[in-house]
């Protein structure tokens, strides 16, 4: 039997099962409720209601939503490639919901006589899954860019691809500053260390540069030149329409959930409760899912407030200035904690 | 080389770039100006008028839909058919066709009255010109601007329907408001 990940301890495959299909359940039913507060808050920041005709206060509005989507008409131009066409937002949203295996959302529990983890897995890679995904998730930019033949989805996937690696870089020396104080990869392992303090007040610094480069790896604004909604059509989604434009938008959602994610747990303590409060176990996946909440908020907040980098401005900012800010912070963080 | 005419080269003065500090100052400072305004505007409130539930109050010189007018004490109407609404008219959307008032049938309080008074509201540009040529204040411009329809046949406005006490639908601005 090979060794593929030292895990930290194993459940058998039932519980496995099961617990892939509640966190795929939960947070695919978490999906369009942060759609729809996402546009009531971008609605109430800039002074207007969101949507508020649909149902009660506009809550089933991502409904309405999915149902006019999936009921349009799946069309391809004639000048794309079929096959690479059709698997594109097949690749952006299976590497999407697949980095949600690792964020923990509590601790070992005992359910039933059975430990069970509230997390899909607990490798102790930890975070370089994350990463690794992500790496694969250009895919599904750059053949859906580059299979729709034409130009200018090319050009946007072109530039959209340059942007993720440009920032994922900055994103992954902040968190090895995390690693360095915690001493393990293993997201369980970071979320018990920070019981003394939680991580954003020693690392404010790889906090600061981890939330700035997760702004441009989900391309939220200000770093959402790739979509551009008001200005462009959409970049590399162009020229899709009806269920694989879901499948786009579900991708950028998810993203954004797993990035609140990994940013809570990193950074915010996880399921750790401030003033030293020891709540039940079942009660963790709250205090997760509130503090994701949190920071989505964070996030569209920010989109609500900052214009849109243009491209050479972001580039350099992210090769110029982030990268070796994160170096930096990566050098004192060394020194003061090995040295 | 004189301003008109800078020549070929120009040298343009720019304040000096900002060092590390101030240009951390600055991203940091300015942004989170930034986010203090826009939470501003989430504590103030939407600013947006429900309509149709919430209608915006119209002043009292509101130019909407037309009125024709009656006398309060003999129930005659006011339009003697001089047309000189339709001449004033720049839209050219009224249309006035005179008779004579006979003793039996007294429809209004001059010699002649309006038989035939149409508007076509869908070329009326809602000047008030019309109102204001009226010797007679016989047509004024109410407050109505709900006046959509089904057909082209259905927005020309007979006197009947002109003369007809409308439902005011529309808020009326109070003072001080």
């Amino acid at each position: 039997m090979i060794a593929l990940a030292n895990v930290a301890f194993y459940e058998p495959w039932w519980v496995q099962i099961i617990k892939a299909i509640v966190i795929f359940g939960v947070i695919f039913a978490v999906l369009p409720i942060i759609i729809v507060y996402e546009r009531k808050l971008l609605g109430r920041f800039q002074g207007r209601y969101g949507p508020n005709r649909v149902g009660p206060y506009g809550l089933m509005q991502p409904l309405a939503e999915i149902v006019k989507f999936a009921v349009k008409e799946p069309f391809r131009p004639t000048t794309s490639v079929a096959s690479l066409f059709r698997i594109a937002p097949m690749i952006g949203i299976v590497t999407a919901v697949a980095s949600l295996a690792i964020i923990p959302f509590g601790d070992v529990q005992h359910i039933f006589g059975q430990e069970v983890g509230l997390y899909g897995i607990d490798v102790s890679i930890g975070v370089l899954y994350v990463f690794a995904l992500s790496g694969i998730s250009f895919y599904g930019i750059m053949l859906g860019g580059w299979a729709s033949g034409s130009k200018y989805s090319f050009l946007g996937a072109m530039r959209g691809a340059a942007q993720l690696i440009s920032y994922e870089v900055s994103q992954g020396l902040s968190l090895v500053g995390v690693l360095i104080t915690a001493g393990t990869l293993s997201l369980t392992g970071i979320v018990h260390a920070q019981a003394g303090m939680w991580y954003f007040i020693p690392q404010i610094v790889g906090f600061l540069i981890f939330m700035t480069a997760s702004f441009a790896e989900t391309n939220r604004a200000p770093f959402d030149l790739v979509e551009a909604d008001a200005e462009l059509v959409g970049g590399y989604f162009t020229e899709y329409g009806g269920t694989a434009f879901v499948a786009y938008l579900f991708a950028e959602y998810t993203n954004m959930i797993v990035v609140a994610g990994i940013a809570t747990t990193v950074f915010l303590g996880g399921w750790l409760m401030p003033f030293g409060i020891h709540p039940p176990g079942w009660v963790d996946p709250f205090v997760v899912l509130a503090k994701m909440f949190l920071v989505i908020t964070f996030f569209i907040w920010v989109r609500a407030t900052l214009p849109r980098l243009r491209y050479d401005q972001l580039m350099s900012f992210g090769w110029k200035i982030l990268l070796p800010l994160a170096t930096l912070n990566l050098l004192v963080t060394a020194i003061i904690v090995v040295g | 080389m004189s301003p008109y005419d800078p020549g070929d080269v120009v040298e343009v003065i720019r304040a000096p770039a900002a060092g590390p500090v101030a240009g951390a100052y600055r991203v940091f400072g300015e942004t989170l100006r930034g986010l203090k305004t826009t939470f501003a505007r989430v504590v103030e409130g939407p600013v947006t008028i429900q309509y149709p539930e919430e209608k915006t109050p119209v002043y009292p010189r509101f130019r909407g839909r037309h009125k024709l007018h009656k006398f309060e004490d003999t129930g005659l109407e006011k339009c003697v058919g001089c047309s000189l609404c339709a001449a004033a008219c720049p839209a050219d959307c009224i249309r006035v066709v005179a008779a004579e008032n006979t003793p039996e049938n007294r429809v209004s309080a001059g010699e002649r009255y309006a038989a035939v008074y149409e508007i076509n509201l869908s070329r009326c540009i809602f000047c008030g010109y019309c109102e204001i040529a009226c010797p007679f204040d016989a047509i004024t411009m109410g407050h109505d601007y709900e006046l959509s329809d089904y057909t082209r046949s259905d927005l020309i406005f007979t006197k009947e329907m002109l003369l007809e006490v409308a439902v005011e639908r529309t808020p009326l601005r109070m003072e001080g408001e």
